[in-house]
């Protein structure tokens, strides 16, 4: 076959392609606004991951335990590893620090020296295996396994006394967990000033 | 150039120096005098009298081959955080009182880390969309590049920015407005890439990954994500800086920082919100009657004056000074920015440099002839939307202390007779 003919052929079958593809794309999206002048046609760029490659970054876990993975652990386990690998940086009982407290302070957010920990302020459970998954410990991210997260996880949530001593938790279990400040969230509007020119109040408070 | 009769263009040049400096040293009466210092006034500081920069050859071109600054601005630098319990979750303040016009050199960005500025590798990188999408995509650095890119100017600001001053107001502009920076972005729009996905119907909300060893995680509203967000690949005309995310960021104009996930890997679509860590226990304000504010995405308006400033010095005595200042709103543009010199009994339209432009810092200035009095000064920002920036007392009153995030109240500088400056709310001033 000579070179113009495989050129002609290939443009021809790009330009199949091409309005096959424009008219499949438009079709789909007829519904949606064109916010952009590539809105209308597939731009071709990027490839299909595998499905494996997503399963291994898919870690995110939702409040509702959804991509919760396989696995289980007890607060007596939990109670091991946290000696071992976070008691370094958050103490011995979760309250010592330097770093994040993580028990006690129920009761005190609405008070002057409100304290924040994972008993007292986060609102879901499933929060904590997400984040001690993709975070903890700080030197060494990522290196717990799922039954280690889980038991770590239900240690904190013990030493907060929002899970008995003896609970195991795993897929099914976290998620049910309900935590005591559940429902302290809120959106709120920023507060707004006053555009005062002349004879206004000072800003000095000594004054 | 060529090697001709009378040597190389370098020759010729040195040749020419030794004439020069030995007909300069007859005519002026030798080295003596070329090092004498006079002062340009009487009872003013002496100076050389003819500048030894202009007696010798400067260094050659492309020393060093990426410049820096000149060997005098070495004060100009981030100020590090050293009161965090670990430097890898930590900050460094942007030094706002030494820097000029809208915009912030990439080395003096502001930084917040979760974990530590990680190395990577741009051809180890990649960006996966996926979730409640028609077609789950993976893309490389040099795809990114083949897209469509636009260049905008956006500020980025630190949720927890002036958090100082709700409870411990900080003697020094740094700490108390550092974590605020702008630059111009260079970058995909996300929506070109999440319409090459194809969102669901379903798909409200968007997890945004890092790829630093905090994987750092935020929930983006679709709607956000799809009216001007970024894949932001170069920053102020070079690529990112491995602290501001190398070798690509999210950028989401006029939203709080963090929200702006650095060092981006991954994109999912989802119904609701993900309640990372990051958007339930940290980055909301806790309110007086124990309930807290969640999801407090835009940067409110807010405006100060960053010369003079909180930690300076106004030299020279009394006269003529130029108030300068940033006004910025997470909204939009800025309208308008007022400024007292009576400690807020009146104020003043500031002048506004051009162009002004949506989330992004507009300087503004205002000529002030000081009579060397002690003297409160501020400035207040109102924005396109009509929101004005409140004062301390106000914001304390809605958010109470305890609220440590999108502190934007306005902030008065006391100037005393010596022409020290300092925060009017900070102990001792």
């Amino acid at each position: 076959m000579s070179m113009p003919l495989v050129r002609s052929l290939t443009v021809i079958m790009l330009l199949i392609g091409f309005l096959w593809g424009s008219t499949a794309i438009s079709t789909a999206r007829s519904q949606e606004a064109a916010k952009s002048p590539v809105a209308q046609q597939r731009l071709g760029i990027g490839q299909t991951p595998t499905e494996e490659l997503i399963k291994a970054w898919n870690i995110d876990i939702a409040p509702d335990g959804a991509n919760l993975p396989n696995g289980a652990g007890s607060v007596a386990q939990g109670q091991k590893i946290f000696a071992d690998t976070c008691a370094a940086c958050h103490g011995e009982h979760g309250t010592e620090g330097p770093m994040e407290r993580l028990v006690g302070g129920r009761g005190t957010l609405d008070t002057k020296k409100p304290i924040m920990t994972v008993g007292s302020y986060w609102p879901y459970a499933t929060t904590l295996y997400d984040y001690i998954h993709r975070a903890m410990p700080l030197n060494n991210p990522q290196s717990l396994s799922a039954d280690q997260v889980y038991a770590v996880t239900a240690y904190i949530l013990s030493m907060n006394k929002i899970i008995p001593d003896d609970a195991v938790l795993d897929r099914n279990s976290l998620p049910a967990v309900k935590m005591p400040n559940r429902d302290g969230f809120e959106q709120t509007e920023a507060p707004r000033g006053a555009d005062c020119m002349t004879n206004c109040t000072p800003l000095d408070p000594q004054k | 150039m060529t090697k001709g009769r009378n040597g190389t263009a370098t020759d010729r040049h040195r040749r020419q120096f030794l004439k020069t400096a030995a007909l300069g040293g007859v005519a002026l009466g030798g080295a003596g005098f070329l090092a004498a210092k006079a002062p340009a006034a009487e009872g003013t500081e002496a100076f050389p009298l003819i500048p030894p920069s202009m007696l010798v050859q400067g260094k050659p071109v492309a020393s060093p081959p990426y410049g820096v600054p000149s060997e005098f601005e070495k004060h100009v630098v981030r100020l590090a955080n050293n009161r965090t319990p670990t430097p890898f979750s930590s900050w460094s303040f942007t030094p706002l009182q030494d820097l000029h016009g809208p915009i912030t050199p990439n080395g003096l960005f502001y930084e917040r880390n979760h974990n530590g500025v990680p190395t990577i590798n741009p051809d180890d990188h990649r960006i996966l969309i996926h979730g409640l999408v028609d077609r789950p995509l993976i893309f490389s650095m040099d795809d990114l590049m083949r897209l469509p890119s636009i260049s905008r100017i956006y500020f980025l600001e630190c949720s927890g920015n002036s958090s100082s001053e709700f409870t411990k107001p900080s003697t020094d502009i740094r700490w108390s407005h550092g974590l605020l920076s702008c630059a111009e972005w260079t970058g995909v729009p996300l929506a070109a890439l999440l319409q090459e996905a194809g969102i669901s119907s379903e798909g409200k909300w968007i997890l945004a990954e890092g790829a630093d060893a905090a994987a750092m995680t935020r929930s983006i509203p679709v709607e956000k994500a799809m009216d001007d967000a970024l894949i932001a690949f170069a920053q102020n005309g070079e690529r990112l800086r491995p602290e501001q995310g190398y070798p690509v960021r999210l950028l989401l104009p006029g939203y709080e920082g963090n929200m702006s996930v650095k060092w981006l890997r991954r994109l999912k679509v989802g119904k609701e919100p993900f309640m990372t860590r990051e958007e339930t226990s940290k980055y909301t304000g806790l309110l007086p009657d124990g309930h807290a504010s969640q999801f407090n995405f835009v940067m409110e308006a807010k405006s100060v004056i960053t010369r003079p400033a909180a930690g300076g010095t106004i030299n020279g005595g009394p006269g003529l000074i130029q108030i300068s200042g940033l006004a910025w709103s997470g909204s939009g543009k800025v309208r308008q920015v007022d400024v007292t010199v009576d400690g807020g009994r009146s104020w003043q339209p500031a002048a506004l440099d051009v162009p002004i432009l949506p989330k992004a810092l507009t300087r503004f200035s205002m000529p002030w002839r000081r009579d060397g009095s002690p003297a409160i000064i501020a400035s207040r920002v109102t924005d396109e939307s009509g929101y004005v920036q409140p004062t301390r007392e106000a914001l304390l009153a809605a958010r109470g202390p305890q609220f440590h995030y999108h502190y934007n109240a306005i902030a008065p500088w006391k100037i005393d007779a010596s022409g020290k400056v300092t925060n009017v709310y900070a102990a001792g001033a």
